[in-house]
């Protein structure tokens, strides 16, 4: 009965996912509030149920976020994936050594089989060549759904999660496909705690804190609206992007100028890799200076993979951003020394 | 059939063609004024015209001017309003009178500064800085406006070495069609790039829709001396330009060589065309809308349409600018959607009411 709503629930999500339009995982589709919701019940509910052994449980029918069930014969050995999230999140559950291949993006774990596959544009032959059971992706812009279909390959499709509810869900799915539950249902618990425990050691401030986090050089940004976003609502922080009035997309391209005005505490740059941005490049920029994260050294240079994935790694993300948020903490509230 | 029987009607065609006046001189400059006001006025962040003055004293350290009272926002005015500004007038006065350039010297209504490869060079150019050089190593960054500068040239020196090579003849058809091959095949090389580079992707496509934002005064420097040569070039050829528009053989007969004049212009405008493009990204629709909202509303002689496109580009620029960062503020609207968005109407109006008037 709970798997049975767990799979309505994935699929109300997928349903609100139609206008699915997603060309880099930075533009990460909006899903329904209802079936996060729901998603969320299953979450927290499934960790009671952890089958030890791997093989039983198959045949399994699942439904992917595109709304298709899938039918599983046995535990898939030959795992094809096509989104690097999916990648990280099966190396997480111990499944990696399942995975017979995966795309050219899909850069973590370093032990991923990584190949010139693309989860972009994908070569329904090329993929078959390495006769998979299963094929994860994060969607079906390319149309390989129906082509792999059609060579009797399911294809399980885990879209861009909207919060850590849905990541967590995403990942007890991946665990119930490859027979990892009882990993799985522990890497969620490892997230749900370490996320926690840096929530805590962050003081609310009175005043809230502001955060801008860059996308590339061209100031796009992320709402909190957004999986990455939710990381400063969970800290406390405002979200200068948050700014906007009501037709601004979860991604917005923000102006400079606007950025300057708005003064953010904090810069989050998650444009090191693509950009070469840091620091230095920021504080270059014509009228930044004048930005407190500027002034004070504030500004986060971190990992675009990580910020741009909603898999385990997300926790890695939240830390680095909750210690310096914890430093301009006990700068404002440490008294003036001097003056 | 004798060589004056051209000459004379060419002649007395020329003598006909109106000259600019003072009144459209001044009509163009105010509408500049009025947007370079509204520019400078219009953004996310409010400013007065004070606040503008203010900030220009202080910013050219003029003494005992008061500073502003907030050191940020004349920070933003001076480090990031005003370049923009600036560099929407630069760039929309060069591509509009290279577009009535390109038309004058092709004698063909839909040429634009693009026609000859220059936009499908541009992209090259930049897609491959973006997905190698600047991927490579942060020293490579300010590579991307050097390389679509490049590219640009490349391209339409090599459509007009083709154009010449292929048959030899002084037709401007050919030159055209060359111009369109090789853009062809620029294009296909650049999706090959882009297809490949699936990383940088979201920066080469922001990149092609165009933007006036982040290269500061720069940005402004950079390009201010070859858009400075081209235009004057062009300008000096407005004349020119009218007696080609009479036929090759026509000008040929008033002892213009048609060839020489236009590989002049076609040289000048690339090079402004690219300067513009290399800094703001293929801004569509300025070079081809503004030359014949121009025609329509003044007249068809270069004499009035090259000056008056060059004004009356840099207002529309600039105008379509400060609408791109205010509509959705504080999100910005790419400024190429906004060209079309507004030029397209508002060119099918002047149409209609100038052919009403007319009839």
């Amino acid at each position: 009965m709970r798997k049975h709503l767990c799979a309505t629930s994935a699929k109300l999500v997928a349903q609100t996912d139609r206008a699915w339009r997603r060309r880099r995982s930075h533009f990460v589709q909006l899903i329904g509030a209802a079936g996060v919701a729901l998603l969320a019940a299953c979450g927290t509910g499934a960790t009671t149920i952890a089958p030890a052994a791997s093989t039983t449980g198959f045949p399994l029918t699942i439904k992917g976020g595109n709304g298709v069930t899938i039918t599983l014969a046995k535990r898939p050995s030959h795992i094809v994936s096509l989104s690097p999230t999916a990648t990280e999140m099966l190396f997480a559950i111990s499944a990696g050594s399942q995975v017979v291949a995966v795309d050219d993006q899909s850069n973590y774990p370093s032990s991923a089989p990584m190949t010139k596959l693309s989860g972009f544009q994908p070569n329904i032959e090329a993929i078959t060549t390495y006769s998979p059971d299963l094929v994860g992706a994060s969607d079906d812009s390319g149309g390989h759904v129906h082509g792999l279909s059609g060579a009797n390959i399911p294809v399980l499709i885990e879209p861009a999660a909207k919060d850590l509810n849905g990541a967590y869900a995403e990942i007890q799915q991946l665990g119930m496909a490859t027979g990892h539950e009882a990993n799985a249902n522990s890497v969620v618990q490892k997230m749900r705690s370490d996320v926690a425990t840096v929530v805590a050691s962050v003081r609310k401030p009175p005043r809230p804190l502001s955060v801008y986090h860059e996308l590339d050089e061209t100031h796009y940004s992320a709402t909190s609206h957004t999986f990455i976003g939710q990381a400063y609502s969970l800290l406390g922080l405002r979200n200068i992007a948050d700014n906007a009035s009501g037709s601004v997309p979860d991604y917005p391209q923000l102006s400079a100028e606007f950025i300057v005005s708005a003064n953010p505490d904090l810069i989050v740059l998650a444009d090191t890799k693509c950009c070469h941005q840091d620091a230095r490049t920021i504080a270059a920029r014509p009228g930044w200076s004048a930005v407190a994260a500027v002034k004070r050294g504030e500004i986060v240079a971190a990992d675009d993979d990580i910020a741009s994935r909603w898999g385990p790694r997300f926790v890695d993300f939240l830390r680095l951003v909750g210690q310096h948020v914890a430093e301009l903490e006990r700068q404002a509230s440490a008294p003036a020394t001097s003056g | 059939m004798s060589a004056e029987a051209p000459s004379i009607l060419a002649a007395v065609e020329l003598r006909g063609l109106p000259r600019l006046t003072w009144g459209w001189t001044a009509v163009g400059l105010a509408f500049l004024a009025v947007a370079l006001g509204i520019g400078v006025l219009v953004g996310p962040v409010r400013t007065s015209p004070g606040d503008v003055l203010l900030a220009l004293l202080s910013a050219l350290h003029v003494r005992g001017a008061p500073g502003l009272a907030d050191p940020g926002q004349a920070s933003i005015l001076w480090s990031l309003r005003l370049p923009r500004v600036v560099l929407g007038a630069i760039v929309g006065g060069m591509l509009a009178t290279a577009g009535a350039a390109y038309q004058g010297v092709f004698r063909n209504p839909l040429a634009d500064p693009y026609l000859l490869g220059a936009a499908a060079g541009a992209e090259l150019g930049a897609t491959l800085a973006i997905a190698f050089l600047a991927a490579a190593s942060p020293a490579f960054v300010n590579v991307v406006p050097v390389a679509a500068f490049v590219g640009a040239t490349l391209a339409v020196g090599a459509a007009y070495v083709l154009g010449r090579t292929v048959t030899g003849s002084r037709n401007p058809t050919t030159l055209i069609l060359a111009g369109v091959a090789i853009a062809s095949f620029l294009n296909a090389v650049q999706i090959y790039v882009q297809q490949a580079q699936t990383n940088s992707f979201r920066q080469v496509y922001t990149w092609i829709l165009g933007r006036l934002v982040t290269a500061g005064w720069d940005g402004v420097l950079l390009i201010a001396p070859y858009v400075a040569l081209s235009l004057a070039v062009i300008l000096a050829h407005r004349r020119l330009l009218d007696t080609l528009g009479v036929g090759d053989e026509e000008a040929a007969s008033l002892g213009v060589s048609a060839r020489r004049v236009r590989l002049v212009v076609v040289a000048a405008a690339t090079l402004g065309t690219a300067a513009a493009v290399a800094i703001a990204g293929t801004i569509a629709f300025v070079g081809i809308v503004i030359p014949h909202t121009i025609r329509l509303l003044v007249g068809r002689s270069y004499r009035v349409v090259i000056p008056l496109s060059m004004l009356g580009g840099a207002a529309f620029l600039v105008l379509a600018d400060a609408a791109a960062r205010s509509v959705a503020s504080p999100a910005e609207v790419p400024i190429g959607v906004i060209t079309a968005l507004v030029g397209a109407p508002f060119f099918v109006a002047v149409m209609r009411s100038t052919r009403a008037a007319a009839m």
